[in-house]
């Protein structure tokens, strides 16, 4: 009943090919970015946003990045942190050397390098699949571990090797507040986001679908498999090139090659499977479950009130969590995408099934 | 019938829950308290390390309530973990900052943790204590209102170390074409090592070799085989958690005399050489202030008042060791910082983090106020001011004897002539960067 499309009839192409074809969803879609954009800046707590919000958002955009390599065009990547690395030390050098670049274009600029640096990291996946390229991808995790640490150049010479950055200005505003970063991180995310969802629907997101579904056949059909995979490596680069920056600078304000290591890598991998494989939404829920349980599971013990040991509470945490993720991936598979794909299908018909 | 069950199980579940929660809350509205919000390390790759640093914080500042409080103001701990990670540092500190009142100091006990708070630590108004780790430059106060890297940080553990390398050599001319390697974590927490070693090769002529270890270090082998090929004169260590003892085990193996290692404040205590033991004989490291206290009046107060009442928070075997006691004085400062605060703001209130960061600014330990308060032998005076943040460059060397550590140096003073200008021109990049201005004289009097 909830989620009857009866009635809804497409009388253009253009409606046909919307975004969100469904009216609940288009009212569904709206009520949230209208609390997100209206309601959450004013009523949000600062460790919402600081601890909870923008790093969400910023993982989510990461994991959409990472989500249309993976997910869209089928190849494996266990590189995504160095992606982010070489967004934000991109960015960060960027605006120690050129100081009067307007922090947008610092942004498409750093995403531009890391695509560049994901179009070379790319280049192996046109000879080698699968397993082989994950750790081709892996490679591309520890050379940028490396050149972070050892190449003084792209740390200003830092002796510590960590740098810092001063806060994010726009358009002579400064992002200081926590709900104008939030505010600054969200809208960039929902833009990438529309691009993405735009570039999955249209004939490149089907070239780089054809090619994960099957290599050869896609092939027969005349897609160029060079210009596919390496076209996904570079919009996958560009967007987590972008999430890495803004870690850098809205979220940290001060890092570390250490920050953007391969655990990074892997939990980005993780969220994307937990989430949904080829699935936008899919990068929001994964990043949702493995950012805000761990942190609930943490406070939960606290908040109940029962007497647990730090040590204990933070094994429970990874106990659980990993639990939870078996769990996940045994009943479905498909991501949390999917689950959320099947209770609409239920909402069809409920609260009368046949 | 199943179901009544499940139903009085799941009520019975919410009731104790409540009555718990409830628990909880009268325990924290006992009235006024002092927060110190605690980042703990107890598990991940430091947690043999960081376990005692906040077991022994948490014991002295049961200690300082037993003893009647801050003039009354009973302390309050709540800890939250990050297994070292920055990512979770951050969100620890986002979560404590606010707690109880307020958080009146963070000590975050991990360099990463450090940089980052860095940043968010002046718009909170919160201060830093960062006891020998954390920004170097940070001594500077007149740029890093908010950091107290107080008693010590990397660069005058690595002058004292290199001090002791002189005297055991016979004199800093002796060091002339020695070679000494650096053995570090290869991370900011490592690297802030390097710059002092360099002063010091560059002055006097020795040659530095750098070996960095990648975090979390257990596996060391090339690293010491490099140590066997070039035979450094000298080794030092600056490693922290399970990177240790692997270093240690693999001198052993390869057969570098330990007594030519010197390890820094971070790479010296029980956790890293107890598995090793007798082999690790002649190990050293330098320590900032502190080392073992078995003897001191304060451990010996809190066995008595905390320990023997049940409240201890960790075994009682490790109360006195090295890594115990740098909680102790870490706690011991934090709560002197705002017992400093209070003699200005109002005795016997509370201090906001503010109010707190002007008692670490104004500190005066004498050693007369250290022996009272039970630090006879542990430590020795810590003053600060507006433009020193650090209050003390002082240190020891302690040498392994296989099974405890025993004092084997003199004091050592880091030589002011060279980390000061060091600390100054590396503060001033940092204000660069950040486009920060250096804090107004007025400012240093408020």
């Amino acid at each position: 009943m909830l989620y009857r499309e009866n009635g809804q009839f497409k009388t253009s192409y253009r409606a046909d090919a919307a975004v969100l074809p469904i009216r609940q969803d288009r009212i569904l879609m709206g009520v949230l970015l209208a609390f997100a954009f209206v309601v959450v800046p004013f009523v949000g707590s600062e460790y919402a946003f600081r601890a909870l919000l923008i790093p969400f958002l910023i993982y989510a955009l990461a994991a959409i990045g990472l989500n249309l390599l993976v997910g869209y065009c089928g190849q494996i990547s266990l590189g995504t942190g160095a992606f982010m690395a070489v967004g934000a030390y991109a960015a960060y050098n960027l605006v120690v050397r050129v100081p009067q670049l307007n922090f947008l274009v610092v942004l498409v600029l750093a995403g531009g390098c890391s695509a560049v640096f994901g179009i070379l990291f790319g280049i192996p996946s046109l000879r080698i699949k699968g397993l082989y390229l994950a750790v081709a991808t892996l490679a591309a995790q520890f050379f940028v571990d490396w050149m972070f640490a050892r190449v003084k150049w792209f740390t200003n010479y830092s002796t510590s090797g960590s740098v810092s950055t001063a806060p994010v200005e726009l358009f002579g505003m400064v992002f200081e507040s926590p709900a104008q970063k939030y505010l600054l991180v969200l809208s960039i995310v929902v833009v990438l986001t529309l691009a993405a969802k735009n570039l999955v629907r249209g004939h490149v997101g089907r070239e780089w679908m054809a090619i994960r579904d099957m290599d050869v056949a896609a092939k027969v059909i005349g897609i160029r498999p060079v210009y596919a995979k390496l076209t996904a490596f570079a919009v996958s680069s560009f967007i987590v090139g972008i999430a890495g920056a803004l870690w850098g600078f809205v979220h940290l304000g001060s890092w570390e090659p250490a920050a953007f290591n391969l655990n990074v890598s892997l939990r980005l991998l993780f969220m994307i499977i937990i989430g949904g494989m080829g699935s936008l939404l899919g990068s929001f829920f994964g990043a949702a479950f493995m950012w805000f349980l761990p942190i609930l599971l943490n406070q939960l013990p606290t908040a109940l009130g029962l007497p647990l040991s730090t040590a204990m509470i933070a094994h429970l945490e990874l106990m659980i969590v990993g639990a939870l993720i078996v769990f996940f991936l045994i009943v479905e598979p498909h991501g949390l995408a999917r689950l959320w794909a099947i209770g609409k299908e239920k909402l069809r018909l409920w609260p009368f099934p046949h | 019938m199943r179901m009544q069950t499940r139903i009085r199980i799941a009520a019975a579940a919410v009731g104790a829950a409540c009555a718990l929660g409830a628990a909880g809350a009268h325990a924290q509205a006992q009235g006024k308290v002092q927060f110190f919000p605690v980042l703990s390390g107890r598990t991940g790759p430091v947690a043999p390390n960081a376990t005692p640093w906040a077991n022994g914080h948490n014991d002295y500042m049961k200690l300082v309530n037993a003893r009647g409080g801050i003039n009354g103001v009973m302390t309050l701990v709540e800890e939250c973990e990050t297994a070292y990670a920055t990512d979770r540092g951050v969100e620890c500190y986002e979560r404590l900052k606010g707690k109880h009142g307020g958080a009146t100091v963070f000590q975050p006990l991990s360099t990463g943790i450090t940089f980052a708070l860095t940043e968010k630590i002046p718009a909170d108004k919160i201060p830093m204590i960062t006891s020998g780790y954390g920004r170097s430059d940070s001594a500077d106060g007149t740029i890093f209102k908010w950091n107290f890297p107080l008693i010590g940080h990397y660069w005058v553990a690595g002058d004292t170390a290199l001090q002791h390398i002189a005297n055991k050599e016979g004199g800093w001319d002796k060091l002339k074409g020695k070679k000494v390697a650096v053995v570090y974590h290869d991370s900011p927490f490592g690297k802030e090592l390097l710059p002092i070693i360099q002063a010091r090769a560059s002055m006097h002529g020795f040659q530095m070799q750098l070996l960095p270890v990648p975090a979390p270090g257990v596996e060391q082998k090339a690293i010491w085989l490099q140590v066997r090929q070039q035979r450094p004169d000298w080794v030092i260590m600056q490693t922290w958690g399970v990177m240790t003892p692997t270093a240690i085990k693999e001198a052993v193996a390869t057969g570098y005399p330990r007594d030519k290692i010197v390890g820094t404040w971070w790479s010296g205590a029980e956790p890293d050489l107890r598995d090793v033991g007798e082999a690790a004989k002649g190990y050293n490291a330098v320590m900032m202030q502190h080392g073992t206290g078995f003897d001191s009046p304060v451990v010996k107060e809190i066995l008595e008042k905390v320990h023997a009442k049940g409240q201890g928070t960790g075994p009682k075997e490790e109360v006195g060791t090295v890594l115990y006691m740098r909680g102790v004085v870490g706690a011991m400062l934090a709560v002197e910082g705002a017992r400093a605060a209070q003699e200005r703001f109002g005795k016997g209130k509370p201090v906001t983090g503010e109010q707190a960061r002007w008692g670490y600014e104004n500190l005066n330990l004498t050693q007369a106020r250290l022996d009272a308060l039970g630090f006879k032998g542990v430590m020795r005076p810590v003053s600060t001011s507006c433009a020193d943040h650090m209050g003390s460059a002082y240190a020891r060397v302690h040498t392994w004897d296989g099974k405890q550590f025993q004092w084997s140096s003199d004091w050592l003073q880091a030589d002011d002539q060279i980390i000061k200008p060091m600390v100054r021109s590396s503060a001033e990049k940092y204000a660069a960067e950040k486009k920060l201005e250096r804090r107004a004289p007025s400012d240093c009097q408020s």
